[in-house]
């Protein structure tokens, strides 16, 4: 057993990371996401990645990174759905009928992937009739209203229980990135910004508030690799109960983490000017995808004695 | 990155586990918790047997009668004792985990021969006399004297939360032998003779209504010199050396046994919020098993745990104090009786954000080692009036 990183993981860890500080800095960020943005990632590998013979842990490592840079974009799809359709692929869980359903970077899309029941099926982008928000919570997330969503053709290839599994790893992974970054920005924010003649940081209200920042990201990390190792090898665990685990610890842990960073940056942490606030939203509105929290945690006591 | 086993570490479960089923059949019943002699007698019993069987020890080098044991095997020793309901450390607690290492990294020949194959076969049990009424947190700030007078260390003060204080037949002394020096640099480590004249313990009645601890009272105490560990006002860094002997796996049994009480709580829990709850502290726990199993191959690859290290205490105390209010809730009216284990645990629980550096100090541990944070000013500040 040797449950941590490669140096192989590290080095892949590091070249996501560069590329991200490189070509995704906030400026370029706060850009949004479109069909250049995702051409640039493609380039970089990240898509294929299990096409290319890599394991769920290695591209969990590569989203983390993602997450950290807050990149937009439909990414999991983009895992996902790689060389299976033609454009950018979005997609979404099958609502219930006559339940509201949303779907994220439609504009941008090529093909949408809906996550039925028995299998994953496809919908021509042009074919989703809905109503774009003006005024979307998340400003990098674009999300439409959609008003028809046609059954779609079955997309051969696609098993939608390992989809739902491996969109869940991914997105968490991201989620970890957020939470660690948040971290980062708000420490960074603590040393330099100064009240009564010294950083804030050092009052123990600020620390403590950070301290328990880390402590959840590095566990919901710890979390998330160990879903993606059984994802690679679910012998090695209860495959479900890591994944909704996973999933639960690492959506908390960007969200209560992002609003503590926006607490550190007090005033300046209500503004748009500060990312903060980025990552706030993307955390609401990942929190949405591939098992929300409470659902999480209801699957995992579904797994103890006593359960439905 | 994987979570397969080994072939040499499933062996050494397989072997493990036929010797507990073995073992464990052939135990006296369990002692009450005060009676402090039977409790002695049957848990050194188990060191004994742990040693014949070769496994005492398991992290110590195999000089000094242990196993060596890589960091891996330790896990799944402490796992399986843990599983099979093995009895606890118990009174060896503060010899084989902390004065035993202690010894061997900073004792001199002879006083390594004296204590550590007696602690390591049960045969000496050690008790630890570090904190005082005003040393707690700011354990370094102690002020028990210890003043050389020929042979001797004539030593006066007052220790308190001596763990095993009662039955103990050795401590380990923390205390001042330089006033003058700045805190940490004036304290010295010494073996104490519980025996020796000036020595009075009183238990202590914690919130359980038991006596786990002992407050020590030493008046004039004259301590061998050769009783001195490392040099003298060496203290402060021989009482930190022990803490590397510490692989990873300090929260194993107590993490075995939460997850087994939450799968005991499960089947009482049906109101569909504390179900919820539930499942969210033992995704918390499932977490925090891998964070164990990350410590422990960074432990065996690098010699240090890391971050990881840092972080489990405060994040499985807080997950514990989840699952010990939930348990509460459950119970309902069954709250009354601390019979009933799931009591007893919540008021033993509430110990650990507490003990061994509370969580508002791992907090500060955290921000200022991790992150970086300045350390909060001296008060009162300079310049300024009280």
């Amino acid at each position: 057993m040797h449950f941590d990183l490669t140096d192989d993981q590290e080095a892949l860890r590091d070249g996501i990371r560069a590329v991200c500080q490189g070509r995704f800095p906030s400026e370029r960020v706060r850009e949004g996401f479109d069909r250049e943005t995702f051409d640039a990632l493609g380039e970089t590998g990240v898509f294929s990645l299990i096409a290319d013979g890599f394991s769920w842990a290695d591209a969990s490592i590569a989203f983390e990174e993602l997450g950290r840079a807050v990149v937009p974009g439909p990414l999991v799809w983009g895992v996902l759905a790689h060389g299976l359709v033609d454009g950018v692929p979005t997609g979404l869980d099958r609502p219930a009928p006559g339940a509201p359903a949303m779907v994220e970077h439609l504009a941008a899309a090529g093909a949408v992937l809906v996550l039925d029941a028995d299998a994953v099926r496809v919908v021509p982008a042009d074919a989703v009739a809905g109503v774009a928000l003006d005024w979307p919570l998340d400003p990098l997330t674009p999300v439409t209203r959609v008003t028809d969503l046609p059954t779609g053709e079955v997309l051969a290839g696609a098993d939608v229980t390992r989809w739902r599994r491996a969109g869940a790893v991914l997105t968490a992974a991201f989620q970890v990135g957020m939470a660690h970054a948040c971290v980062e920005q708000a420490t960074a924010y603590a040393l330099d910004r100064r009240q009564f003649d010294r950083p804030v940081g050092s009052f123990q209200a600020i620390k403590h508030l950070l301290a328990d920042a880390l402590v959840r990201a590095e566990v919901a990390r710890t979390a998330v690799h160990a879903a993606a190792v059984t994802l690679d090898d679910p012998e090695v665990g209860d495959l479900d109960r890591a994944i909704s685990g996973a999933k639960l610890l690492a959506g908390e842990a960007a969200l209560k983490n992002a609003k503590a960073s926006v607490q550190v940056h007090g005033g300046m942490g209500f503004t748009w000017e500060v990312d903060a606030h980025l990552y706030l939203k993307r955390a609401w509105v990942t929190n949405t995808a591939f098992g929300a929290p409470d659902a999480c945690a209801d699957r995992v006591a579904a797994t103890l004695p006593g359960g439905a | 990155m994987d979570l397969r086993a080994s072939p040499s570490d499933e062996a050494f479960r397989a072997g493990l586990r036929a010797w507990l089923d073995a073992t464990l059949a052939t135990l006296p019943p369990e002692p009450a918790r005060d009676d402090w002699p039977a409790r002695v007698a049957y848990d050194t019993d188990w060191q004994k047997r742990l040693f014949d069987a070769g496994y005492a020890g398991m992290s110590w080098p195999r000089e000094y009668g242990g196993r060596d044991a890589p960091p891996s095997e330790q896990l799944i020793f402490l796992e399986e004792c843990s599983n099979a309901k093995a009895p606890y450390v118990g009174v060896n607690f503060v010899g084989t985990l902390h004065a035993g290492p202690t010894l061997i990294a900073e004792g001199t020949d002879a006083q390594k021969a004296a204590h550590v194959p007696k602690i390591l076969r049960g045969d000496e049990v050690w008790c630890q006399c570090f904190s005082e009424p005003d040393a707690g947190s700011d354990l370094a700030g102690l002020t028990t004297r210890a003043e050389r007078d020929g042979d001797h260390y004539v030593v006066t003060g007052r220790k308190i939360w001596c763990s095993f204080g009662q039955i103990g037949e050795f401590g380990e002394l923390l205390a001042r032998t330089d006033p003058t020096a700045p805190k940490h640099k004036g304290i010295s480590w010494f073996i104490l003779p519980m025996d020796l004249p000036g020595i009075e313990v009183r238990p202590i009645e914690t919130i359980l209504g038991s006596s786990e601890f002992c407050e020590v009272f030493l008046d004039e105490v004259r301590v061998p010199a050769d009783c001195l560990v490392g040099a003298e006002n060496d203290g402060w860094r021989v009482t930190n050396v022990t803490l590397s002997f510490e692989r990873g796996t300090a929260f194993v049994s107590e993490m075995v046994d939460a997850m087994r009480m939450a799968v005991e709580l499960a089947p009482h829990v049906h109101d569909p919020a504390d179900r919820r709850e539930l499942g969210h502290v033992v995704a918390e726990f499932d977490a925090l098993w891998a964070l164990t199993k990350r410590n422990v191959s960074r432990a065996a690859r690098t010699g240090d745990t890391g971050l990881g290290g840092m972080l489990m205490k405060l994040a499985y105390s807080e997950a514990r104090d989840r699952l010990g209010e939930l348990s509460m809730r459950v119970l309902d009216r069954g709250v009354f009786d601390v019979h009933e284990p799931f009591v007893e645990e919540r008021l033993r629980t509430l110990s650990l954000t507490i003990a061994a550096g509370t969580s508002q100090i791992q907090r500060n541990i955290v921000g200022e080692r991790v992150l970086g944070l300045p350390r909060e000013r001296a008060w009162p500040a300079p310049g300024t009036e009280g």
